[in-house]
């Protein structure tokens, strides 16, 4: 039996840059192979908050830096700013 | 072919600059579902990028008659003009048991033009089932300057919309809109036409502007989508009363005087005087 740990990772987009903030967008990436989540398969959230996902055992390990924006930028929208990285560690392999 | 226009209004058109897409369910007749298959199997002839729309689509040719028909032809003159050129087309074919789907992302290498923008019509000829998986669309992402596939980290979205549809709807979407054939989990193949058209007029009023001050325009720009962050979904607003403002050639228009306000230079006027 392998005793191999493999690393689940979480990532939840929040509304603003408090951890106790709304999702509002997610992807999920599984190190075990057992499934294979992907884009556009879910609609509904897996956490409300991301201190949610702590509570139920995920463990934070980045969040996005806040970042001003370069002068002359200032309204221009792009990317998800709120990013935060979970993960679980479970056996498999 | 109808000899009336069916132009969109002012609303629908505020609607497509907030959310970036317009979906007309099931205008295209049976018939021409139908023969749309045989048509893709038996391939599309390739159009070189900018070519007129009646050069890259001959009189009586399944194109030709789709884009006519009065419905997408009044859209499409709404958003893109009169005489577009046709940039290209292709067929998406997605196969059934996919194991994925793929990434989010939008058609265009970055786009900055604040002033214009080309249509994409996709067009099912089948009934499009949540198995069968269909287009996910994020709405109101079309104003982001992101490239291509460097949204693929996010798959999910909150307000995305998967695509399930009637046999022979047709989607109309802005260039720049976050999009992606989701993973097709049935046994049937799934069918999209795609074709991307490039105004060459100005796109100024070019719908029916009737009811250019109905409150209903200024609703559909001001609309929030549950996805966007809450400092940023204001300045989605505020790129989308610059789009209107060219759009409806009114340098003026305004929501809850936003631009207004930051353009307030009393300063400067006086240094000019």
């Amino acid at each position: 039996m392998s005793t191999t740990v493999r690393q689940q990772v979480l990532v939840l987009y929040l509304d603003t840059s408090a951890l106790d903030s709304r999702v509002v967008g997610w992807a999920r990436y599984d190190g075990t192979g057992a499934t294979r989540p992907t884009t556009g398969d879910s609609d509904e959230p897996p956490y409300e908050t991301g201190v949610a996902a702590l509570e139920d055992g995920w463990r934070l390990f980045q969040a996005a830096q806040l970042v001003p924006p370069y002068p002359g930028t200032e309204h221009e929208t792009s990317f998800l700013k709120h990013e935060f990285f979970f993960e679980k560690l479970v056996s498999g392999g | 072919m109808s000899t009336t226009r069916q132009l969109l209004n002012s609303t629908q058109v505020a609607r497509f600059v907030a959310h970036g897409f317009l979906r007309l369910d099931g205008i295209v007749p049976p018939e021409m579902n139908e023969e749309a298959l045989a048509v893709f199997t038996a391939g599309l002839p390739s159009v070189p990028y900018g070519t007129p729309v009646p050069k890259a689509f001959p009189e009586g040719s399944f194109a030709r008659r789709l884009v006519e028909l009065p419905a997408v032809a009044g859209a499409l003159e709404s958003l893109v003009g009169p005489d577009p050129t046709v940039d290209h087309h292709y067929v998406h074919i997605r196969e059934p048991r996919e194991g994925s789907a793929q990434p989010l992302h939008g058609d265009a290498v970055i786009d900055l033009r604040p002033d214009a923008f080309d249509v994409q019509l996709m067009y099912y000829p089948q009934e499009v089932t949540a198995e069968m998986g269909g287009t996910l669309i994020v709405p109101g992402s079309h104003l982001r300057r992101t490239n291509e596939s460097d949204t693929g980290r996010y798959q999910n979205l909150r307000g995305q919309t998967r695509l399930t549809c009637p046999a022979g709807t047709v989607v109309l979407l802005h260039h720049g809109i976050w999009h992606g054939g989701r993973r097709n989990d049935s046994d049937i193949v799934r069918h999209m036409y795609k074709i991307r058209f490039n105004p060459t007029v100005p796109q100024v009023r070019l719908w029916d502007t009737a009811d250019l001050d109905a409150p209903a325009v200024r609703e559909e720009l001001g609309r929030g989508f549950p996805w966007y962050e809450q400092a940023t979904g204001r300045l989605e607003i505020l790129n989308r009363i610059r789009l209107w403002r060219a759009l409806s050639g009114d340098p003026a228009f305004d929501i809850e005087y936003w631009a207004t306000r930051i353009a307030n230079r009393p300063a400067a006027r006086r240094s000019q005087a």
